[in-house]
């Protein structure tokens, strides 16, 4: 059975939360990544960090609580929780590169076996920049991979990437509606096999070699 | 005192084929007034320093839009299509960097600093034309200090000192561009008479030349 595209981000977010522990301090890329906060477990709290600048952030803004200075990475206004503040560029990269986060999640264009990880350019096409990927994967303790499982039908989990990198050997776990794979020094381990896919559906989705271990 | 001009008087500091920093992300904190005028001058040439595009045709969108920009160094243009779609044609240069780096290299210009050793972009195509350089088995990317000719930067608060404050997520740049440009014009929502409190203080009124009153920052 094919899933709508919706239906394949909510699988997506839903797994990504599973993966949050509480007090993390977690980044959250654009789109995709960040709906995985509606889904968190019972009794875990988080502290999301946005890269403009901004420690806690809550929801989004309603007509109750409008403020045009206080958005997100993407643009869009949200709340500060108690507890949270802002800070400037540096400050927010220095949490970021210095090791102060603990799971990142971001969306991908392809990722590769051995934890290589492109999202910033499809060159002559599409060149949205890196913004503030590059420092993040550098830095955070853990990096998930959170993404559809191909595009437009062409793999995305790849031996090696073709794409120009984002980084180098920094990803640790590949979350699509499809599986969820760790990315280990040896190469890819398929972990988990979501409930509308098999194996086959996986192994028919995936450009990369895998290893089979099933918790 | 810091001297309180008008967003047009402002444009008497620019030149052709200056080195412009624009405070601001996406579309909180960005001083519009100033970007409102420039755009109405014939200068050009200019080299943009700024943490993305903004969208097509808004902000310092506008400034790409009026074909003022030669080159930009940012980190993201994806927002705005227009800036996509003029790279792609080779009709503008584009010198994308890892945001973080980008903060860095401002702030080491105004703080004094050679450059910074970041290990971010090892590995990739940021590599290209710059020094690498092991530490303790670690490889790091030498970054070059940023510097302005002209910094235009966004302020919830100022005093009549050139003493800058701020309100929710407007810091971003507009904190950093301010020590690493030979001009500072600082466009606050309010220009307070009273000083701002010691402890307000986020920005230094020594690093800031001019103060525009920017009201409700040419939004609402």
């Amino acid at each position: 059975m094919e899933l709508t595209k919706e239906q394949a981000q909510e699988l997506i977010a839903k797994r990504v939360a599973q993966e949050f522990r509480n007090g993390d301090v977690v980044t959250l890329g654009i789109g995709l990544p960040t709906k995985a906060v509606r889904y968190l477990p019972e009794n875990v709290h988080i502290i999301v960090q946005s890269e403009n600048g901004v420690l806690g952030v809550g929801t989004y803004q309603d007509e109750t609580n409008r403020d045009r200075h206080i958005t997100n990475a993407g643009g869009v206004g949200v709340t500060i929780n108690p507890g949270g503040c802002c800070v400037d560029s540096a400050m927010s990269f220095a949490m970021m590169r210095g090791g102060h986060i603990d799971i990142t999640v971001l969306g991908a264009l392809q990722v590769d076996a051995e934890g290589n990880l492109a999202n910033w350019c499809i060159p002559g096409k599409f060149t949205p920049g890196m913004g503030g990927a590059m420092d993040l994967v550098v830095g955070t303790k853990r990096l998930i991979v959170a993404m559809e499982h191909t595009a437009k039908g062409a793999p995305k989990i790849l031996n090696r990437c073709t794409l120009p990198l984002t980084a180098v050997h920094k990803v640790n776990m590949i979350i699509t509606e499809k599986a969820v794979f760790e990315v280990t020094p040896t190469g890819l381990l398929l972990r988990e096999i979501m409930p509308d896919s098999s194996l086959d559906d996986i192994r028919a989705a995936t450009a990369a070699d895998f290893e089979v271990d099933l918790r | 005192m810091v001297k309180i001009i008008t967003p047009a008087e402002a444009v008497q500091f620019f030149k052709n084929n200056q080195t412009i920093m624009v405070g601001g992300f996406l579309n909180c904190g960005v001083p519009n007034l100033v970007l409102d005028e420039l755009i109405k001058t014939p200068l050009a040439g200019w080299t943009l320093i700024s943490n993305d595009t903004g969208e097509a045709g808004i902000n310092r969108g506008q400034l790409i839009h009026a074909g003022k920009i030669k080159k930009a160094i940012v980190s993201h243009i994806g927002t705005n299509l227009e800036t996509v779609q003029l790279y792609n044609e080779g009709k503008i240069e584009i010198d994308l960097q890892p945001q973080g780096s980008l903060a860095e290299r401002i702030r080491a210009d105004g703080a004094g600093l050679g450059g910074i050793l970041t290990p971010v972009g090892v590995g990739t195509d940021i590599e290209k034309d710059k020094q690498k350089i092991v530490l303790n088995g670690q490889e790091y990317l030498l970054e070059t200090p940023l510097h302005a000719d002209i910094a235009i930067v966004y302020a919830t608060y100022a005093d009549q000192f050139g003493n800058l404050a701020f309100h929710g997520s407007t810091r971003n740049f507009n904190v950093l561009m301010p020590m690493a440009a030979d001009v500072v014009i600082v466009e606050a929502e309010q220009i307070l008479d009273e000083p701002l409190s010691p402890d307000e203080v986020v920005v230094p009124g020594i690093f800031v030349d001019y103060l525009i009153d920017g009201g409700a920052n040419g939004i609402d």
